[in-house]
């Protein structure tokens, strides 16, 4: 399978994702923001960071970049998009997923390790996961907070576009285990397609038992099924 | 010709940081002090003679990138 992952002044997890891409096989290339054509891709991946330093709302220039166009157009033609942390915002703010990433709740920029369920299984970046399951991924972001207006919440719940929800170790969704105030303790949502996912937490950390846990390694693999 | 763009968030958004500086504001004090919401500002020259021409370009502009109009309301005026 061929990824792309866009690189943006700022981007610092991209180097991340390329290993853990290429780890698992994926035929990857790094992708400069200036460049206006993308390499053959059956994936693209938006990489965490703070794209041009946050300036004006996170994500909100990066969106405006000569490969988002083509981003944009491989997306709405199917193609599968990844939007990780600062990704996930730079999605939003293109359209290609609804919604909004506020400050978090407490004001605080939040780095740690948090659990997440792993609420619907039937889509392209899940499927070797269990319903239910409950993951240890990890977080650095202040803008996490995931808002949407009711109707698009409700349609997020009903058409089962919503892949994780923040928990505890237990399973258990609540308010006081939502980290940054997302609304239904959302950690990350798909489109109606279900071919663009956009998430808070870093699989991509959580690839290797020595260092973190393999619980990322599984978002990977089910692409290549 | 010279333009102001003031953008809020819409309120029934939560502001963090607004209600953090009101806090604070009270603390030092300022115990009249009701409401605070914060926001941005934008001063924005453009080479335009027609004046409804040239907010019709800034409001182009706020739409395109300076607000996300989910969140944000925006206001132009001439200065």
């Amino acid at each position: 399978m061929n990824s792309s992952v866009i690189v943006f002044p700022g981007s610092n997890c991209d180097r991340d994702i390329a290993v853990a891409l290429e780890k698992l096989q994926f035929q990857n290339k790094m992708v400069w923001h200036k460049d206006t054509s993308l390499p053959k891709s059956d994936l693209i991946v938006v990489p965490g960071g703070f794209s041009y330093g946050d300036y004006l709302r996170s994500g909100a220039i990066a969106a405006k970049s000569n490969i988002l166009n083509e981003v944009i157009k491989a997306a709405n033609d199917g193609c599968l998009v990844l939007g990780i942390c600062n990704g996930f915002q730079v999605l939003t703010e293109t359209g290609l997923l609804k919604g909004v990433l506020l400050r978090n709740k407490n004001l605080k920029f939040l780095g740690k390790d948090i659990f997440v369920k792993v609420v619907n299984t039937d889509n392209k970046f899940c499927n070797k996961y269990k319903k239910d399951q409950v993951l240890k991924f990890n977080i650095a972001h202040n803008e996490g907070n995931y808002f949407t207006s009711p109707d698009h919440l409700k349609e997020l719940e009903d058409k089962n576009l919503i892949p994780f929800k923040y928990c505890d170790e237990n399973g258990n969704i609540n308010e006081e285990n939502n980290p940054n105030g997302s609304l239904n303790n959302i950690a990350g949502i798909f489109n109606y397609k279900k071919n663009i996912l956009g998430m808070m937490p870093h699989p991509e950390r959580m690839i290797d038992q020595i260092i973190s846990n393999n619980d990322g390694v599984n978002l990977f693999t089910s692409l290549l099924n | 010709m010279k333009f102001s763009v003031k953008v809020t968030l819409k309120k029934d958004v939560l502001d963090p940081q607004g209600k953090v500086v009101q806090q604070t504001l009270q603390n030092m004090g300022m115990h009249t002090l009701k409401n605070l919401r914060q926001g941005k500002y934008f001063e924005i020259e453009i080479n335009e003679n027609n004046e409804s021409k040239a907010k019709s370009k800034i409001e182009d502009m706020c739409k395109k990138l300076l607000v996300n109009l989910i969140v944000e309301d925006f206001e132009i005026s001439k200065i």
